[in-house]
């Protein structure tokens, strides 16, 4: 098995076929979205091939060390920054193709017109533990 | 086996280890390995005296571990010496521990993590899991909490207004895993409640009863939130009302007001009327006016300011809208909904969209997208 990240962006990505701003969709679109990203999760459940989904807000700030006794620097926050994460979904999948496909699907959930979205998803390998045998 | 049950004698029987001189850290081990063991033997075997039967056990299981561990030789010869029971005002210890799981030497997310395990008799694993962290780290969690607090004298009386808010936290958590965080919540409220007779304990476990009376009518079948005056109002439970309101009368009638009967109050008053627009706003304005009396917390003006909409009319709640911290989460969202319900469904669609962005969470995000396409799509036609 194997873990990987589809990765979600607000910005930074390429654009996709169908996109829409959510607020200017009709709220019957916007339900059957939100159902079918409840049911893909549900299956992966199903499937035993779900680990982890979250979202992020959209707002977050920069932070580094400053030096020994001064408080860390933040910048932001950002809202414009080019790159911007909306959330993620960790699945573990027997093999590459098969993760490819599923974000084939979770890329065609529905959006303005019931229409699919086909967003650009980012899809991610973890890097695993060493395996134990190796010669 | 009713596990309630089991777990409501929690706290009277570690109050009577740590009254037999064992410190606070090694007998919650005992207890929670004492209710490891009850859950495990009751259902074949089901003691005559539940209580003595995990008293026993877990002072046992303290012996055990006590003699097992050499570096606590000293307390070995404690139990050599074992004391003799003695009278043991179980009702007292109940308070005493809820005193010492909310000291104010504990961090907020540690008395919580504390409460539930010592006084609720949450298993760490249970409490890991509504909390959405690893195992690990409540376990973690939990036994630093336990090391801050064990040097603490266990018979020192505490405020109540510490326990109150740790109670108010679990409570507000709502609903994660197989634990019911909100039902554990009125749980350990009404146990408070019969150990001390206090008009905020009784507000604060109204205030939570009349809130979890419309929890079904809360979501929609698809999960989605179901703002007050939408809930289908005979889905709420009535028994819970009922009780919410009795506690909280008998508790205003003392006429020692607080922060959590005020709140009750509102919530009663939304409880009382058979349809939303039969809401007594009026009222509820000036139990918020109490309220801001009470407290300093700016979230009060903000609700205000929406009951000021509903009472006086949309431009009143406005005006009083403007009073408040416009950095306040929410704020965008009420100022959404005063501007829909002052017919301007251009500005109230952009700062409903404004607030989905600001939301502190999914459900509330996802509503308030959906009021912006709701009135987007309106402004279409």
């Amino acid at each position: 098995m194997a873990k990987y990240l589809l990765l979600k962006h607000y910005r930074g990505g390429p654009a996709g076929v169908n996109d829409v701003p959510m607020d200017q969709w009709t709220p019957a679109e916007i339900s059957a979205h939100m159902q079918y990203m409840r049911d893909f999760a549900a299956r992966l459940e199903g499937t035993g091939e779900f680990v982890d989904a979250q979202a992020l807000a959209p707002e977050g700030a920069w932070v580094r060390y400053d030096g020994e006794g001064r408080p860390p620097v933040t910048d932001g926050p950002f809202a414009e920054t080019k790159d911007l994460i909306a959330g993620w979904m960790v699945i573990d999948v027997d093999s590459y193709d098969r993760a490819v496909e599923l974000a084939g699907e979770l890329s065609a959930a529905p959006g303005a017109g019931g229409k699919p979205i086909h967003e650009w998803l980012e899809l991610r390998p973890f890097l695993s533990e060493p395996p134990t045998i190796t010669e | 086996m009713d596990e309630t049950l089991l777990r409501s004698l929690t706290p009277s029987v570690l109050g009577i280890l740590v009254r037999r001189g064992i410190d606070f850290a090694a007998a919650e081990d005992a207890v929670q390995d004492a209710l490891v063991e009850a859950v495990r033997v009751w259902p074949a075997d089901p003691p005559r005296d539940p209580k003595g039967w995990l008293t026993a056990v877990a002072w046992r299981r303290f012996l055990d571990a006590a003699r097992a561990d050499t570096a606590r030789r000293r307390r070995e010869d404690l139990v050599d010496e074992e004391p003799a029971p003695g009278p043991a005002p179980a009702v007292d210890d109940t308070l005493q521990l809820y005193f010492l799981c909310a000291h104010p030497s504990l961090t907020p997310s540690s008395a919580v993590a504390l409460t539930l395990r010592a006084v609720g008799g949450l298993t760490t694993r249970q409490i890991a899991h509504a909390y959405l962290v690893p195992e690990a780290t409540m376990a973690q969690r939990i036994s630093r909490a336990k090391r801050t607090v064990s040097g603490l004298r266990f018979d020192r009386p505490g405020d109540v207004a510490t326990v109150l808010r740790v109670l108010y936290l679990v409570f507000n958590e709502g609903y994660s895993g197989d634990v019911d965080l909100a039902a554990e919540a009125i749980r350990l409220t009404r146990q408070l409640a019969a150990a001390i007779d206090h008009p905020e304990v009784a507000g604060l476990l109204a205030l939570m009863l009349l809130h979890h009376a419309r929890r079904a009518a809360r979501t929609a079948p698809g999960g989605s939130l179901v703002p007050l005056a939408e809930q289908d109002r005979g889905r709420w439970d009535t028994r819970s009302i009922a009780e919410g309101v009795e506690i909280l009368q008998a508790a205003l009638a003392r006429d020692q007001l607080g922060e959590f009967q005020a709140q009750a109050a509102i919530a009663a008053l939304h409880a009382d009327a058979p349809t939303a627009a039969e809401t007594d706003w009026v009222q509820i304005v000036e139990w918020y006016d109490e309220l801001a009396r009470l407290t300093a917390n700016p979230v009060v003006r903000l609700n205000r300011a929406v009951a000021v909409g509903e009472a006086d009319g949309p431009r009143a709640g406005l005006t009083a809208l403007a009073a408040v911290d416009d950095a306040l989460p929410r704020y965008t969202a009420v100022a959404a909904y005063l501007h829909e319900r002052d017919g301007d469904l251009a500005t109230a669609a952009r700062l409903y969209a404004e607030a989905a962005q600001q939301a502190l969470n999914l459900a509330e995000r996802d509503h308030l997208t959906r009021q912006a396409a709701r009135l987007n799509a309106l402004r279409r036609r």
